[in-house]
């Protein structure tokens, strides 16, 4: 078998193991937790009988392992079962704030990773130089700042001041993409600003790292212009730690955003989860938890997948 | 015929950085004049140190980390460069002049294919199209006597032999038909029997091409095989400059025959003795792996003897060391030592096994802790074996360091503050200071100059006369050998395929790799390289 397909296969069912191992943490964490969704659900009006009954209706007496199955079961085939404070499907509910979430990442993404890769790529090649001095002062001092000031400050300049755009990002469905773009360009401006810094700095680190190689020297003495040395010959040596750092960021943005939401009332995943862990809406936050868990551990496996894609020993074999 | 290259009265600075001091100037390389004619090759010659691929880089106006170009004139085709912008320098660096770097494994870019690396700056500089460049590559690679010349070109660097690279890194340098190429060391980091095959193939395209060549070494023998005029260089100063000839059969100064005539050490073998190691039946192989890298190795190493292992990279020499000292648990066969069994695995050891086999290795500068004081290194193995503290361990440390010919003033130095040579010679106090039965030796002068080398093995041979220690010296390199060795193993690919007394194992009749072997090491000769070629009787592994 091909070493690369060997691999990627490896990582892939490492991936799955660990998403089970997660699953369990997370169904059995919240299985600890005192009191049961029926108890949650009935409240101040529990009475022994009411409980029994609800408890023999939602399944709760039977053993915890084949509930756990259950459940695994149910989320491998999309159902999450149902919310226990509105009653609602949650695949349904979570889909969507799900689908307004990775709206956010995406468009946060696309601006952000060319743009710090881009950064990395010019500091680097002004190493030590004002060009360098000013891109990592700047970074740094963006990714310092606490995002929900950050935020505020945004929204003070850019959306109270200059009215330039909204200050609350509501959408809903039904909504244009321009109207659904202009809305959410502050909280993508914010989120930014946050994960630029991190993959410009690994970007510089890594290009430099590698501008050391013997390489690079014969790059450069064939005649080729600083930037087409660091382009042609040094990027390509870097792509393995630069795509793991962005894909940290990546998933930083779909699962870490929650200041940023509430900041700008973005109904995105973040905002959701906190509301139903304020209700006790455990079936809720278990999917949310697997939501945030999958999207982890794929990211990252993806940066793997794409690590072993970018290292022609592997690709090659002799 | 013109001077391609035309350099007078060079003067080359750097600033040094020593530790705990203030930087301070060093001229690098002071009053240098050389002409390469077109057509012509020029040998620069002289230990690390010595300037000459500072002068090589100059060629190019190139200068490596600080290195500034500070006096004199560098014409390149009548025209001065010393000083020209960085622009001018882009377009006739990689057209003009290019340049072949001492490892080929490190100066290919792992991630891009051979063609793009080779044809890059022909096209860049707008010399030739895509398909006359590669149809110009595919040529030389014929030239260069690469393997399938026509697909050559789209495998990746790793995939390729180390002799390989280095001919497609002198076909990578031709290809944009420059009037000058610098060839900086391009055979020091192969084999003997590739170098050779390296060395034809440069020498033919040179012919061929017409080209004029710098051509960087240390090893005068190589030299003199492939260049018209040798300049030999000492701290970057001129010590003699003229016709090859006259620098290897007429040497008017000191130094330079000094070079012509090392290696000298005259070693007679000692007669035979008990035994203080013994491997017999070996096989060994990595875990993960089902290729026995040792087979079936057996040989006797006699007490205050050196028994020295030959063979070419891949050959199983280091393996051998690794199972010696239980890094590697060979998977069948014994160890005897000092009479008694040694368990195969290091774990299991006590530690007089630990304590009576010691290692010196290649690379001095990566074998000691650059944080540590020499002191500090070579107290180490006194307090771990011996159990010295204080004035005791501190007088036993200043009595290693008289060992090894250096004084009181190295035992509270660094190692960056020590030149290779003391390095090395660090770390033999190190491994005497367990009061060993057996040294291993891992190419330990390989990575030296050879007058340096010269001085660490008479300190070797010195040593053993004092304190009947046994060396195992693993070596590629047969001058060494003959200096050192009482008995001599030939290995290649994992097999002992000759083993005897040094005498009966250089004496006539050879087996075939042997004789391949002895054959290739350069002799100070001008047309060694030709009547050697004609002789062989078969390829080389590299190949």
């Amino acid at each position: 078998m091909h070493p690369v397909v060997k691999l990627v296969t490896q990582r892939l069912a490492l991936g799955l193991i660990l998403l089970i191992a997660v699953s369990a943490l997370i169904f059995f964490g919240v299985a600890a937790l005192p009191g049961d969704a029926a108890q949650a659900m009935l409240g101040q009006s529990a009475t022994p009988e009411s409980l029994a009954n609800l408890r023999e209706k939602m399944g709760l007496n039977e053993p915890i392992l084949w509930r756990y199955g259950h459940w695994l079961l149910g989320f491998a085939t999309g159902d999450l079962g149902v919310s226990l404070s509105n009653g609602q499907d949650i695949a349904k509910s979570v889909g969507q704030r799900l689908g307004n979430t990775i709206f956010l990442a995406f468009w946060a993404a696309v601006i952000a990773v060319p743009l710090a890769i881009t950064l990395g790529l010019i500091a680097a090649r002004y190493n030590g130089r004002w060009p360098d001095k000013l891109i990592s002062g700047v970074t740094l001092a963006t990714i310092s700042l606490p995002e929900f000031v950050a935020g505020y400050i945004v929204m003070y300049v850019l959306a109270v001041k200059f009215h330039l755009f909204p200050s609350m990002s509501m959408v809903f469905p039904g909504m244009g993409i321009f109207e659904r773009l202009n809305a959410i360009i502050l909280p993508v401006i914010v989120l930014v600003m946050v994960v630029l810094a991190h993959m410009m700095r690994m970007t510089r680190a890594a290009i430099l790292n590698v501008m050391e190689s013997a390489y690079i020297e014969t790059a450069e003495l064939k005649g080729l212009s600083p930037i087409n040395v660091i382009w042609k010959h040094a990027f390509p040596n870097a792509i393995a730690p630069v795509v793991n750092v962005v894909m940290l960021n990546l998933a930083y943005l779909v699962v870490g955003v929650v200041v940023v939401e509430v900041v700008f009332v973005y109904p995105g995943m973040g905002q959701f989860l906190v509301d139903h862990v304020t209700k006790r809406d455990m079936p809720v936050v278990q999917a949310c938890g697997m939501i945030f868990a999958a999207v982890y551990i794929g990211l990252n496996i993806l940066a793997d997948v794409v690590s072993i894609l970018a290292n022609p020993r592997l690709r090659h074999p002799k | 015929m013109h001077n391609v290259l035309d350099i007078k009265g060079l003067r080359i600075e750097a600033t040094s950085y020593p530790p705990g001091e203030a930087p301070r100037n060093v001229v690098l390389v002071n009053n240098v004049s050389v002409a390469v004619q077109q057509g012509r090759v020029l040998g620069l010659i002289g230990e690390s140190g010595a300037g000459k691929s500072t002068i090589g880089l100059s060629a190019m106006a190139y200068g490596r980390g600080g290195v500034r170009l500070t006096g004199g004139h560098i014409l390149l085709n009548g025209r001065e460069i010393r000083e020209a912008s960085a622009g001018d320098l882009r377009i006739l660096r990689g057209r003009e002049v290019t340049y072949v770097a001492q490892s080929a494994a490190a100066a290919f870019n792992p991630a891009k294919r051979l063609m793009e690396q080779v044809i890059e700056a022909s096209l860049l500089h707008g010399v030739m199209g895509r398909a006359e460049a590669e149809a110009r590559a595919v040529d030389l690679f014929d030239k260069l006597g690469l393997p399938d010349p026509a697909n050559f070109g789209n495998r990746y660097p790793h995939q390729v032999s180390g002799g390989q690279l280095q001919r497609a890194m002198t076909a990578m340098a031709l290809c944009p038909k420059p009037d000058l190429v610098i060839f900086d060391e391009p055979t020091t980091a192969l084999d003997v029997t590739t170098q050779i095959d390296v060395l034809v193939a440069i020498k033919a395209a040179i012919r061929d091409t017409g080209v004029a060549a710098l051509y960087i070494t240390h090893d005068l023998a190589v030299v003199a095989q492939v260049a018209d005029d040798i300049l030999v260089l000492r701290g970057g100063k001129k010590v003699e400059y003229g016709p090859t000839d006259q620098i290897i059969n007429h040497p008017q100064e000191d130094y330079t025959r000094a070079l012509v005539s090392v290696r000298s050490i005259d070693h007679v073998e000692k007669t035979e003795a008990p035994a203080v190691l013994s491997v017999s039946g070996i096989t060994a192989r990595y875990r993960g792996t089902n290729f026995d890298v040792l087979k079936n190795v057996s040989v006797d190493l006699p007490a205050g003897q050196t028994l020295a292992i030959v063979g070419e990279s891949g050959s199983g020499k280091s393996t051998l060391a690794r199972v010696i000292t239980g890094l590697l648990p060979a998977a069948k066969g014994d160890l005897t030592f000092a009479g008694r069994k040694l368990s195969p695995d290091l774990a299991s050891r006590s530690k007089d096994d630990l304590r009576e086999v010691q290692m010196i290795y290649q690379m001095a500068d990566t074998a000691m802790n650059p944080r540590q004081t020499v002191g500090t290194i070579i107290g180490r193995p006194l307090e771990f074996y011996f159990g010295l503290k204080g004035e005791a361990k501190r007088q036993r440390i200043q009595e290693l360091l008289d060992d090894i010919e250096m004084g009181a003033g190295f035992i509270d130095r660094f190692p960056a503050e020590l030149s290779g040579g003391q390095k090395q010679r660090v770390c033999i106090a190190r491994a005497l200071a367990a009061k060993p039965k057996l040294i291993i030796c891992d190419e330990v002068t390989s990575a030296l100059d050879p007058l340096v080398a010269d001085g660490i093995l008479k300190l070797l041979l010195n040593l053993q006369a004092r304190e009947s220690v046994a060396y195992l010296f693993i070596t590629h390199d047969l001058a060494t050998v003959k200096a050192i060795a009482d008995k001599i193993a030939v290995m290649y690919r994992g097999q002992v395929v000759r083993y005897g007394s040094k005498t009966d194992v250089l004496t006539p009749p050879f087996d075939d790799y042997t004789d391949l072997l002895l054959s290739s090491v350069p002799e100070m000769q001008i047309g060694w390289l030709e009547k050697v070629l004609a002789g062989r009787k078969m390829e080389s592994a590299g190949n």
